[in-house]
């Protein structure tokens, strides 16, 4: 069962897996992304309600940061549509032959959509609204 | 590297939650589409920001829109049908999110022994999660 990898962290970044690969990846990290912020809520809210305590409201500030705000966007929105993605291929395994043209267009999915939420997010930054 | 093995079709643990996991996503559009068109047509687009309504439909919890124009909470927003929306989200979100990390810790543990110790520590945190959250959401 235990089988050593021997493949160093630069030998894993030059794999040349591609858009697909990249999806796969962002797929995971935009999962964890998702579980450490909805952890962090669950916890901070439960406490905050039951108790009241400074800890849990101190908690509310790393994620109301306009940073993570813009990067759970890019976890939600990427993980959603990207999950559409791979339901669709394990219903129509027929489709895989087409995986590479389907990263694109769930990048042209994923694009306009995210853009347009950073841009109003980004507005009401600036203009304090 | 070893590779993942297929889940074969039975009820095993492994090809169970790969059905779950796809069918709870497509869930997750559905509760996120029937929250949002409920919002808007209880007036969400004259009473609330962008990002209020991205909380709720997330989580259509009453504290998620207290910070809008809503003149009364308690009128429409805050009643048992949209509990049970919280319910069924906490529940699908809390397996999905809790399995996809087994399946990521899984493929970087080999030992058996130690994929059963993360086994039950996943178990026990998806226990205490999803009571935490039942907690938060009967309290708010």
């Amino acid at each position: 069962m235990t089988l050593d990898r021997k493949v160093s962290f630069f030998e894993g970044l030059r794999y040349k897996g591609g858009g697909p690969m990249l999806a796969w990846i962002l797929h995971r990290i935009t999962g964890l992304g998702m579980i450490v912020f909805v952890s962090l809520h669950v916890i901070s809210s439960f406490f905050t309600q039951e108790m009241g305590s400074d800890w849990a409201i101190a908690i509310n500030t790393v994620y109301e940061s306009i940073y993570f705000q813009f990067f759970i966007v890019f976890c939600v929105l990427y993980h959603g549509i990207n999950g559409i993605r791979i339901i669709i291929l394990d219903l129509w395994p027929r489709m895989l032959q087409y995986q590479k043209e389907m990263t694109w267009l769930q990048w042209l999915v994923f694009v306009p959509i995210y853009g347009l939420t950073i841009f109003i997010m980004i507005q009401k930054l600036i203009t304090g609204g | 590297m070893q590779t993942r093995k297929i889940p074969h079709p039975g009820w095993n643990l492994e090809y169970l939650m790969f059905l779950f996991t796809r069918l709870s996503g497509l869930a997750f559009f559905l509760l996120a589409i029937i929250g949002v068109m409920a919002a808007l047509l209880m007036g969400a687009r004259y009473q609330m920001d962008l990002g209020t309504l991205m909380r709720w439909t997330f989580f259509p919890n009453p504290n998620h829109v207290l910070d809008s124009d809503i003149p009364d909470v308690t009128f429409g927003w805050d009643n048992g049908f949209w509990q049970i929306m919280q319910f069924l989200i906490i529940f699908f979100g809390g397996t999905h999110g809790l399995n996809g990390l087994r399946v990521v810790l899984e493929d970087y543990v080999h030992r058996p022994f130690w994929q059963i110790v993360i086994k039950l520590l996943i178990f026990v945190l998806w226990i205490f999660m999803i009571l935490v959250a039942v907690f938060v959401v009967l309290g708010s």
